[in-house]
């Protein structure tokens, strides 16, 4: 052991209150910013899983033709320049198997799958509903979507079996009154036809259960009277934090409007952002209380050991080895501060994500939502480091620069 | 052999470790400023005792300080083994303290949540010339010789008066400094301990040929030593 470490050691331990107060500072520092990062994540994590599953990282959608003006040359020449103008938005995918082919070449991309939307109105014995029929190839969609797992009722094996087969949102089965295997009318373009409930699901997102219906993709062509084309194509990412950068690629290559999930999301994006902003005030402020609270102990300290200072001093210890032993303090209380903060943090945490909250509308969720995530703890030392630092370097340059012939005469300032 | 004679008579130029030459110090700022030592030449021989004597306020104790290096001239020089080191760095005006000088305090001075031994180690290893081992025997050796052998692992708060300033004297003595300075090394204790400390601090710097300088009050510790130079403001008289 370093005898400046040493010595900051058994100073620190000789005065056990205000050891205990710095430790106290840290350890509520580190621990409510692991527990307020979880917190505030926790939700916007599952939102972002639950849209992610249900409509990918990415969607391909209408297609971008350049429009171009002409310039004549005067004095009746023949002569012409086409110049771009701007462009043009086509609706939908006009050819998706290219296009899902060209996506599917690029690395980052997990699956893709061509959807053909369209409104459509649902009949049962007891009411009727307006909803959006989705046409898909389910094999394709379960690549891009967590459809499977959304699954509340009935089987992906009854959808497959007919196209007569379809799977219904939860509130759309509640509000119809539909159970598995009873059927209902869809009613789209003037024709009406009926379909029977193979499966049930439920994404927690209300304005998706309350009006989507999956179909099988020809049954969906020919109900929506389109026979060829779709609407768009979803597409799932391995690195979703990559679909910006993608899409911006895919859009130069595949001439369609391409549109990431940070994009899509961008107004709920700002909600959570608002709230991490917010949450990030709150610790911002603790952790000022806690710094000064700190600063306020460690200046105790160098005042109380101005004469061990002197002490030192005379015996050969120069300025820096006297910031050093108050930096060792600061140090270990750092040390045992934020270890002990990081426990305590995911300590709360898991205290917190046992308490029962029901929430249903932007997801669902029976208990309270955390995120267990590495950098929470990482940051939230990295802001003990900064505090503890801040706190310590001043009293330790001050106790450096006590003049010990001014202490053993007892005129220190 | 206590007497009041110039220095200069007595100093053979090899045996000198401390020279002062025309000291100046003020203290205060603005009109409370007073000039403390005013032009105070000063030499401390190997194997000497020299007492500073005086009234309070004359400028014993800042004279021991600059002495030490513990506090800077406003005017004047200070040699240190024939080197001059009154106008050198802090750093080096500190590395020449841990390597030459010894300081004993009138309040012990311990640091109190050290052991004996670890205080009369604190200076050794700041200085690192031995190794650990080393310090460790040497530390307890200079604690049996100030009749502490058996309480060598005891906290400064465990130790009484006289035994903190024994082992403040230990201390003094760990980096074998040319000179040691004492300020009223007795001056918080008991006649009984009083005896015992000087005789301690005395005997030890002879038997190894070290400059002692101290500044006291007490008239018998002036008689017993080698030299004793009286004060009045600011200026030997």
């Amino acid at each position: 052991m370093s005898n400046n470490l040493r010595i900051g050691f058994r100073f620190l331990t000789a005065k056990k209150r205000a050891m205990l107060m710095s430790l106290a500072c840290t350890i509520l520092g580190v621990g409510l910013f692991v527990v307020t990062q979880a917190t505030t994540s926790g939700f916007k994590v599952v939102f972002l899983r639950t849209l992610l599953g249900t409509n990918g990282a990415i969607r391909v959608e209408d297609r971008i033709q350049d429009t171009m003006r002409s310039m004549s040359a005067p004095g009746g020449s023949d002569f012409q320049i086409l110049q771009k103008e701007g462009v043009q938005y086509i609706e939908g995918v006009e050819e998706p198997r290219r296009v899902i082919a060209a996506v599917r070449e690029f690395t980052n991309v997990r699956g893709a799958s061509a959807v053909l939307h369209g409104n459509v109105q649902l009949t049962s014995s007891f009411r009727s509903t307006d909803a959006q029929a989705y046409g898909v190839q389910i094999e394709d969609h379960l690549q891009v979507s967590d459809l499977a797992q959304q699954i509340a009722a009935g089987n992906l094996d009854n959808f497959r079996r007919s196209p007569s087969d379809v799977i219904v949102g939860r509130v759309i089965a509640d509000r119809l009154q539909l159970a598995i295997n009873d059927w209902f009318t869809v009613t789209a373009r003037g024709e009406s036809r009926r379909y029977r409930v193979a499966a049930v699901f439920e994404t927690g997102v209300r304005d998706i259960d309350r009006a989507r219906l999956y179909v099988d993709l020809s049954e969906a062509r020919s109900l929506l009277k389109r026979p060829s084309g779709a609407s768009f194509i979803q597409v799932s990412l391995f690195d979703p934090n990559q679909a910006p950068a993608d899409a911006l690629r895919m859009t130069e290559v595949l001439s369609h409007s391409v549109t990431p999930w940070q994009k899509r999301e961008e107004v709920w994006l700002g909600v959570f952002d608002a709230l991490q902003i917010s949450s990030g005030i709150t610790v911002t402020v603790f952790t000022l209380i806690a710094s000064l609270a700190m600063f306020n102990t460690l200046a105790m300290i160098v005042i109380e050991k101005t004469k061990d200072i002197a002490i030192l001093r005379s015996m050969g210890y120069e300025r820096r080895d006297i910031t050093q032993i108050f930096l060792w303090q600061a140090g270990i209380v750092l040390g045992i501060g934020s270890a002990l903060g990081a426990l305590f943090g995911a300590a709360v945490t898991f205290a917190v994500s046992q308490l029962p909250l029901s929430i249903t509308g932007i997801f669902t969720t029976s208990t309270f939502q955390v995120a267990w995530d590495p950098m929470h703890y990482f940051e939230a030392v990295a802001t003990a480091v900064v505090m503890v630092m801040v706190a310590s370097i001043i009293p330790a340059r001050r106790a450096a620069r006590l003049e010990p012939g001014d202490i053993v005469r007892g005129t220190a300032q | 052999m206590s007497q009041t004679r110039p220095q200069s008579a007595l100093a053979n130029r090899g045996d000198v470790v401390l020279r002062c030459t025309g000291l100046h110090r003020y203290l205060g700022e603005g009109e409370g400023r007073v000039h403390v030592l005013r032009g105070v030449s000063f030499e401390g021989e190997r194997g000497k005792v020299c007492a500073i004597v005086g009234p309070s306020g004359c400028g014993k104790s800042t004279l021991l300080y600059l002495m030490g290096l513990l506090d800077r001239p406003d005017d004047g020089q200070i040699e240190l083994n024939g080197q001059t080191v009154s106008n050198h760095d802090d750093v080096a005006r500190t590395a020449a303290r841990g390597a030459h000088i010894g300081f004993v305090f009138q309040f012990h001075f311990l640091m109190l949540e050290f052991t004996a031994l670890e205080n009369v180690l604190m200076p050794m290893r700041k200085l690192a010339k031995l190794q650990p081992a080393e310090m460790e025997a040497r530390a307890h050796a200079l604690l049996g010789s100030v009749g502490l052998g058996a309480k060598t692992h005891r906290l400064g708060t465990q130790l009484s008066g006289g035994e903190q300033q024994r082992v403040a004297i230990a201390r003094a003595l760990a980096n074998e400094p040319a000179l040691i300075l004492a300020d009223e090394p007795t001056g918080n204790l008991d006649v009984k301990n009083s005896a015992m400390v000087f005789d301690l601090l005395t005997q030890l710097a002879k038997e190894n040929n070290q400059a002692v300088v101290l500044v006291t009050h007490n008239p018998e510790i002036a008689q017993r030593c080698d030299l004793t130079r009286p004060m009045r403001d600011g200026v030997f008289v």
